[in-house]
């Protein structure tokens, strides 16, 4: 089941007008931000299927930009989050996408700040309610049923004994694991669903494990 | 966990509690919550509904200047004239416009379930309210009850009006408001089910089309009816109506008819009142942009 929570439904409390191209797009920004784990110097956002096509009347763009700017749905400052931005030097492009998608509320956000960067593919399904479909070339297939956790890491031996040793170590138990890397030695990817949450200290400890690049929780 | 609508029922039936009981259950079992966090979450999201009315009332402009101030404008009839519909029909479908007025302008809104459709549930609790004189305990209910009929359209079908059309979005949030309005008023959680499917049938096949993609024409005024078709399909229950298509499958036929609906009726202003001379002259004027021939 996509939804869980009565909050899904009745909720978010959020700056309007639109639930999926505003407060959805918002938390798509934000997962990027988050993933990320600190403010980007550029982005650059392509927009497809009814995004791209009402994104100036709903705010998608500003909601996005918000988002990257660590701001909640209900923020009063997503408004000018755009010129917040631009002051502070972020380089912000946004590109309308004609290619299909699967779905007709799709956003592909690449941020990055000239050390690294980041390329996200989320997906609003509505009533504000947001997913990410692809990280970094990597596909994500979450069931969304439970907390996940995100590991981009080198691919080296070892790299996931570390992981798994830690989350045993903490009483953390995996419920499925995907395990995908882009080429033999390269940046490879695992997406691990949890059965309880993993709080931020776990992360830190991840993060410090060798090979791992960067380590994000996605809670429902 | 209830998939469907026949299982809350049947979950509310057997154990003999409101369908709102159901919905605070199953949050406190899934979020690991104590009974008291989810009411008082509940009640924030209710404040808010009730700032976003007072806020439209008082008289809001969106930045387009499309739409604003026909909740004042109502309110103002209501007080001077006797409305030929009914004073507590003409109240919610201002407390709906008032709070579709509100998110046009960039206002703070609770989702019920999107922002497009967020007038339907409180503009009808409001009003509802008025003559039934529920507690604070039962306003908090209403909304866990449109809740739990709005997670089995959101999780079977869509609420999106970008996936389904309008339907999906103001159709839901008058079924969720009708659902509620019946169990607030006493009703069984059978007839908040005949309530439901009554109001969802009625909506069935609504395009989402507005005008320069802004949540504003039609938007608003679709929140209007969405409201008053609510009251009128609880009344419909209340008076012991049941529906011949089982609510589940009413549901079930607005997300085939989502599915089938061009692009251009969901959320592109590609067609329909988007796509009128006036759609386009207006879009033109407000973006700066040559008007888009069909």
């Amino acid at each position: 089941m996509k939804y869980k929570s009565v909050f899904d439904i009745i909720g978010p409390v959020m700056v309007g007008p639109s639930s999926s191209h505003t407060a959805g797009a918002a938390r798509i920004g934000r997962a990027a931000r988050n993933l990320f784990g600190k403010e980007p110097a550029w982005a650059e956002i392509h927009l497809y299927g009814s995004f791209a096509k009402t994104y100036r009347g709903h705010g998608t763009d500003v909601a996005i930009i918000g988002g990257l700017l660590d701001y909640d749905t209900d923020d009063q400052r997503i408004g000018k989050s755009i010129e917040i931005a631009e002051k502070k030097g972020m380089k912000i492009s946004f590109h309308e996408d004609e290619a299909a998608t699967d779905h007709p509320n799709t956003a592909r956000v690449r941020i990055g700040d000239g050390v690294e960067d980041l390329e996200l593919v989320g997906i609003s399904i509505g009533g504000g309610k947001a997913e990410i479909t692809e990280l970094n070339g990597f596909e994500l297939r979450l069931s969304g049923n439970h907390p996940a956790v995100l590991v981009m890491h080198n691919d080296r031996h070892g790299a996931i004994a570390s992981v798994t040793q830690i989350l045993a170590k903490h009483e953390i138990n995996i419920g499925r694991m995907e395990v995908s890397r882009k080429d033999v030695g390269k940046e490879a990817l695992m997406v691990i669903e949890v059965d309880q949450n993993v709080g931020d200290y776990i992360l830190k400890e991840l993060e410090n494990a060798s090979h791992i690049l960067q380590v994000a929780k996605i809670v429902d | 966990m209830f998939r469907n609508v026949a299982e809350l029922v049947e979950i509310a039936e057997n154990e003999n509690i409101k369908i709102s009981e159901v919905m605070i259950r199953q949050e406190m079992d899934v979020k690991e919550k104590t009974r008291e966090e989810v009411i008082s979450q509940m009640e924030k999201n209710l404040s808010v509904m009730e700032k976003a009315v007072e806020e439209g009332l008082q008289g809001v402009k969106s930045h387009s200047g499309l739409t604003g101030g026909d909740a004042v404008l109502l309110q103002k009839y209501l007080e001077e004239k006797q409305p030929l519909s009914g004073e507590l029909l003409l109240d919610a479908v201002s407390k709906a416009v008032a709070t579709n007025e509100v998110n046009a302008a960039m206002g703070t809104i609770c989702a019920t379930p999107t922002a497009g459709s967020a007038g339907c549930v409180p503009g009808t609790l409001f009003a509802v309210k008025n003559r039934l004189n529920p507690t604070r305990e039962e306003m908090i209910r209403f909304l866990f009850t449109s809740g739990a009929f709005g997670f089995v359209v959101a999780n079977n079908a869509s609420i999106s009006g970008a996936a389904g059309g309008c339907q999906a979005e103001v159709g839901s949030a008058a079924a969720m408001a009708a659902a509620a309005i019946v169990e607030m008023a006493g009703g069984t959680p059978q007839q908040s089910s005949e309530a439901f499917a009554i109001t969802l049938k009625n909506m069935l096949g609504l395009v989402c089309d507005p005008v320069a993609g802004l949540v504003e024409v039609p938007c608003v005024k679709r929140n209007a009816a969405g409201a008053s078709n609510a009251i009128v399909s609880a009344d419909m229950a209340l008076a012991g109506i049941t529906s011949r298509i089982p609510c589940d499958e009413v549901i079930g036929a607005m997300y085939r008819i989502g599915r089938a609906m061009p692009s251009a009726h969901k959320e592109t202003a590609e067609g329909g009142l988007a796509a009128t001379p006036t759609g386009r002259a207006l879009e033109a004027k407000i973006y700066g942009i040559p008007m888009k021939k069909e």
